[in-house]
C-alpha cells in the first residue's frame, strides 16, 4: 500500500501497517542490505517491487529467473554486502543447483533467500513445501507468522547468515506475504562497504576444496542447533499443560486462536529443530500436538527423538489451515469444510481485448496439440477456447512439443507449443535451442505481448526498461530465435486473427521447428494497441450463429438467439474479423 | 471484531480494507487483515479480512465469528455465509454484475435475500454504487460504503476523514470526503 502522507509525516509514522511482503522489504533496507534480486512470481512479487519503490538505498533488478537471482546476490555477498534473493516456492527449484553448493562456500555479507510458498495453490502450480530445502541444502531457516516478524526475522537472517557464515532461508506463505498486520519500524543498519577478497580454497568448488567444505557444514548444522535451542524467536508459551502445541508460521497463529489457553512452542527458527527445547516442553505437557500447514516437517523430527505426538494423523496434509481445522482436529470433531452456496462463479478469464485469446484461436482452429506454459495464456485452458493441453512449469512447453514431436515422427502429428515473452527469457530459450539442434518439427508460439503479465506487469529483458524505470538494453527476439538455430521464424500481430490462422499453417506444413512471434502488448499496458472504445453489433445482420461467442471474449454476450457486446468491449475488433455476417463494427 | 468485506475486483474493495484497517490502527487496536491477490482480475470475486481488538491472532475470520459483513455486489455477499451467525450485521450495496454464467445465460442471477434471512434478519441493503453515481465520482464507491461502516464503529467521524485524507491523493481527496460523509448518512441501524 502506498501511502500519502503530508511531508514531514513519513518520519514520525513509526507505526505503520504492512503486509508481509511490505515488512520483508522493510526489514532488508533495517538490515542495511545493499543488493536485492528476483523474479516475478506470486505470492513473492511485491517484496522486491517495495524495495525498489520505497527503499532505494538497495540496487534491486529482476532478474531472467531465479537461479540468476540467487547467483547475482552471491556475487553481491561475496563482495562483502549484505544480499537478498527472492522467489516462490517453485521458483527455488529452479535456484536449486546454485542453492545446494552455497552453504559449502566462504560467507562474507550475509546472504538470504525468500522462499514465499503457496499452500492452497491460490496461484501455482503445486503445492510443495520449502521447509524440506532448509534440510536438504543444510542451513538455517526462519518462519514468520505475522508482518512484525516478517520484519524482525529479515534482519534476524542476516545476523545469523554472518555470524554462522550459513546462507539464511526466510520461509512465507500465501498468508504472511499478503496478510497485514502493525509493524514497529526500526532504524536502518549502516551499509556494508564493499570490497575484493580472494578465497580461492573456499569459493572456488572443486571436489578437494568441497571435499574439506562438507565438515564445515557438518559442523555449523550442529552449531545452529545450539542456536536454535537458545535463540529468543524459539519460544515457550506455557499455560495449560493438559495440551501442548509446537507450531510455526501462520499455522501458530491459527491454533492461537482456536486454543488461546493451551500451551505452545512456538518455534521461529524451525531449523536446524532445537531438540533440547522440544525435549523439555514435551516433558511438561500432557497431550502433545505438531500444528504445521502442508508436510509433516516438525513432527517427523519430534517423532525421530523418540516423543510422541499428534499432527497429520487428525489435521490435513492438502491445502491450507485455519483456526477451524485446527480446532476441529485437536478436539476430535470431524473436520468441516462448510460448503458455500451454490453461486454461479467468477472464474478468472483472459482479459476482453487481450491479444492471446485470437493466437490461441488459431491455433485450434489449425486442431493443434498445444502444449502450455506458466502464464496468462495458462487460462485458455478454460472453455469455450479449450486451447492449452498441458502446463507442467516454466518453460516445458516447448520441450513436450519437441518430445513428442520425436517420437511420432514427421508429419503424423500436428505439434505447437505457447509460451509467453517472459516465460521464454526464464527458461524456454535452452529449449528452443534443443528443438533446433535436434531437429524437432514443431510449431512454437511466442505471445510477446512485452511484459510479465500474470504477476501485475513487470518488466523484464525483452521491454528494455529496468525495474527502477531506467532504459537499458531491449532484447531482439526475431534475432535471438534466429541465433539459436531456427531458420522459419515469422513476428505477426495476433489481432489479425485470419492471417494468424494462415500463418499456423504455414508453419505446420513446414518441416522442421518453426516459430512464430506473436507481437501486440498486454491491453493492461498504456502501450496496449486497441482503440480503448466498444464495438457493437447491427442485430439487424446478426443471424445467431455464435462464432464470435467462441473466442470466449467477456464483452461477448449471447440473449434473445443474437450476439451483443457489453461496455468491458476495448475494440480489439477478433469478433468483427471473424463474424461471417459482418454484423460488428465500430458505429453500428 | 471481525469485518468482513465482499465484491468484485475494480470495486476498490482492497483501498476500503486498507483505510478501515489503519482508522483501526490510529484508534488504539490491534488489526490484522487478510485477502488474496494474483489470479483475482478485473471481474472476479474479492474478500478482505478485517479483524481488531487489543491482540489478534489470526489473520482470518474463524467460521461463524463475522460481526460485519460489508458486501459491495449482492451476489457476493451469498458466498461466505459460513462467516455468518444469528447477529451478524450485513450491509449490502445495491448493485449487481452478472458473472460470467449468467452473462452467457446458462444460469440466472439469484435472488439471495431468502439465504441470508435463513442466517439473519439484520440485513440492510443501501444505494452506495447510485450515491456515488450521483456525485459524479462512481469509482468512489469505496468509501461511500465506508461511510456506511463508519456509523456502526468507534472511531470518530474526524479520524476516519483525517485517515482518508492522509491516504489518498490530493486530486481525489475532496471528492472522496465527500462521499465518505454522504456514505454515513445512509441508514443501516
Amino acid at each position: 500500500m502506498v501511502f500519502f502522507y503530508p511531508k514531514g509525516r513519513r518520519e514520525k509514522a513509526m507505526k505503520k501497517i504492512l503486509s508481509g511482503n511490505e515488512a520483508i522489504a522493510r526489514g532488508a533496507y533495517e538490515a542495511g542490505v545493499s543488493f536485492a534480486a528476483a523474479y516475478p512470481g506470486t505470492p513473492s512479487t511485491e517484496i522486491l517491487e517495495t524495495i525498489s519503490r520505497e527503499y532505494q538505498a538497495i540496487h534491486s533488478e529482476w532478474t531472467p529467473n531465479e537461479k540468476v537471482a540467487l547467483e547475482v546476490a552471491v556475487g553481491a555477498s561475496y563482495a562483502g554486502a549484505r544480499a537478498l534473493a527472492i522467489m516462490k516456492h517453485v521458483g527455488v527449484n529452479v535456484a536449486a543447483d546454485p542453492l545446494m553448493t552455497l552453504p559449502y562456500t566462504l560467507v562474507r555479507g550475509g546472504i538470504v533467500l525468500i522462499s514465499a510458498d503457496d499452500p492452497e495453490l491460490f496461484s501455482s502450480q503445486n503445492e510443495q513445501d520449502n521447509r524440506h530445502y532448509a534440510r536438504f541444502a543444510k542451513i538455517a531457516m526462519l518462519e514468520p507468522s505475522s508482518s512484525q516478524e516478517a520484519k524482525d526475522f529479515t534482519k534476524e537472517a542476516f545476523r545469523v547468515s554472518e555470524e554462522y557464515g550459513t546462507p539464511v532461508m526466510v520461509r512465507t506463505t500465501t498468508r504472511i506475504s499478503h496478510s497485514m498486520g502493525i509493524v514497529e519500524l526500526g532504524e536502518a543498519e549502516e551499509r556494508k562497504d564493499p570490497s575484493l577478497e580472494r578465497h580461492p580454497a573456499e569459493w572456488v568448488m572443486l571436489p578437494a576444496n568441497a571435499r574439506r567444505r562438507h565438515p564445515v557444514i557438518e559442523d555449523r548444522v550442529v552449531a545452529l542447533k545450539k542456536l536454535a535451542n537458545t535463540i529468543p524467536m524459539n519460544r515457550v508459551e506455557m499455560s495449560e499443560r493438559g495440551l501442548g502445541i509446537i507450531s510455526s508460521g501462520v499455522a501458530y497463529q491459527y491454533a492461537k486462536e482456536a486454543f488461546p489457553k493451551a500451551s505452545f512452542l512456538k518455534l521461529g527458527m524451525p531449523y536446524p529443530f532445537p531438540d533440547e527445547m522440544v525435549r523439555e516442553f514435551a516433558s511438561q505437557v500432557k497431550e502433545l500436538w505438531v500444528v504445521e500447514e502442508l508436510d509433516p516437517f516438525m513432527e517427523e523430527m519430534v517423532k525421530a527423538l523418540g516423543i510422541s505426538c499428534h499432527g497429520k494423523d487428525r489435521i490435513p496434509m492438502c491445502g491450507e489451515l485455519n483456526p477451524d481445522i485446527i480446532r476441529a482436529a485437536i478436539s476430535g470433531e470431524p473436520v468441516l469444510k462448510p460448503v458455500p452456496a451454490a453461486l454461479p462463479g467468477r472464474p478468472p478469464s483472459m482479459c476482453p481485448g487481450c491479444p492471446h485469446r485470437s493466437m490461441l484461436y488459431a491455433l485450434r482452429r489449425n486442431k493443434c496439440f498445444i502444449a502450455g506454459d506458466i502464464g496468462c495464456y495458462t487460462l485458455g485452458f478454460l472453455p469455450p477456447l479449450d486451447a492449452i493441453d498441458t502446463c507442467l512449469c516454466m518453460g516445458a512447453g516447448i520441450n513436450h512439443a519437441h518430445g513428442m514431436s520425436k517420437v511420432f515422427g514427421p508429419g503424423r502429428e500436428k505439434l505447437a507449443a505457447v509460451i509467453g515473452d517472459s516465460t521464454f527469457y526464464h527458461s524456454g530459450i535452452t529449449g528452443l535451442l534443443n528443438l533446433a539442434y535436434n531437429r524437432g518439427a514443431a510449431v512454437i508460439v511466442i505471445l510477446d505481448n512485452r511484459t510479465t503479465a500474470m504477476t501485475g506487469s513487470q518488466n523484464h529483458p525483452g521491454t528494455g526498461v529496468t525495474i527502477g524505470g531506467d532504459k537499458t538494453t531491449s532484447l531482439d527476439l526475431e534475432g535471438l530465435v534466429k541465433a539459436l538455430g531456427i531458420e522459419w521464424v515469422r513476428t505477426i500481430n495476433p489481432y489479425g486473427v485470419k492471417n494468424a490462422r494462415a500463418v499456423v499453417k504455414e508453419a505446420l506444413e513446414y518441416d522442421g521447428p518453426a516459430v512464430i512471434i506473436s507481437k501486440a502488448p498486454c491491453v493492461l499496458l498504456k502501450t496496449r494497441a486497441v482503440p480503448g472504445t466498444p464495438l457493437a453489433v447491427d442485430h439487424d445482420k446478426c443471424t445467431g450463429c455464435k462464432v464470435c461467442i467462441s473466442i470466449g471474449c467477456p464483452a461477448l454476450e449471447f440473449k434473445d438467439e443474437k450476439a451483443h457486446i457489453n461496455d468491458v468491449c476495448v475494440g480489439c475488433s477478433v469478433c468483427a474479423e471473424l463474424c461471417p455476417a459482418g454484423a460488428i463494427g465500430g458505429d453500428v | 471484531m471481525n469485518v468482513l468485506m465482499t465484491g468484485v475486483g475494480g470495486q476498490g474493495i482492497i483501498l476500503a480494507s486498507d483505510v478501515l484497517s489503519e482508522v483501526m490502527m490510529r484508534h488504539g487496536c490491534d488489526v490484522k487483515k487478510s485477502e488474496i491477490h494474483g489470479m483475482a482480475q478485473r471481474g472476479g470475486s474479492v474478500m478482505s479480512h478485517v479483524r481488531f481488538s487489543d491482540h489478534v491472532f489470526s489473520p482470518l475470520i474463524p467460521y461463524g465469528s463475522c460481526d460485519i459483513l460489508l458486501s459491495f455486489e449482492e451476489l457476493e455477499t451469498a458466498r461466505y455465509m459460513p462467516y455468518l451467525n444469528g447477529s451478524t450485521r450485513i450491509i449490502i450495496n445495491r448493485f449487481r454484475l452478472s458473472p460470467p454464467t449468467v452473462i452467457a445465460g446458462k444460469e440466472t442471477y439469484p435472488d439471495i435475500t431468502p439465504l441470508l434471512r435463513e442466517k439473519t434478519n439484520n440485513v440492510h441493503l443501501v444505494d452506495g454504487s447510485a450515491l456515488a453515481m450521483e456525485l459524479g465520482n462512481p469509482r468512489g464507491v469505496n468509501v461511500v460504503l465506508l461511510g456506511t461502516l463508519s456509523t456502526l464503529l468507534e472511531p470518530a467521524e474526524t479520524l476516519w476523514i483525517e485517515t482518508i485524507s492522509d491516504m489518498l491523493p490530493a486530486k481525489i481527496r475532496a471528492a472522496n470526503i465527500e462521499g465518505f460523509k454522504r456514505g454515513a448518512q445512509l441508514n443501516v441501524q
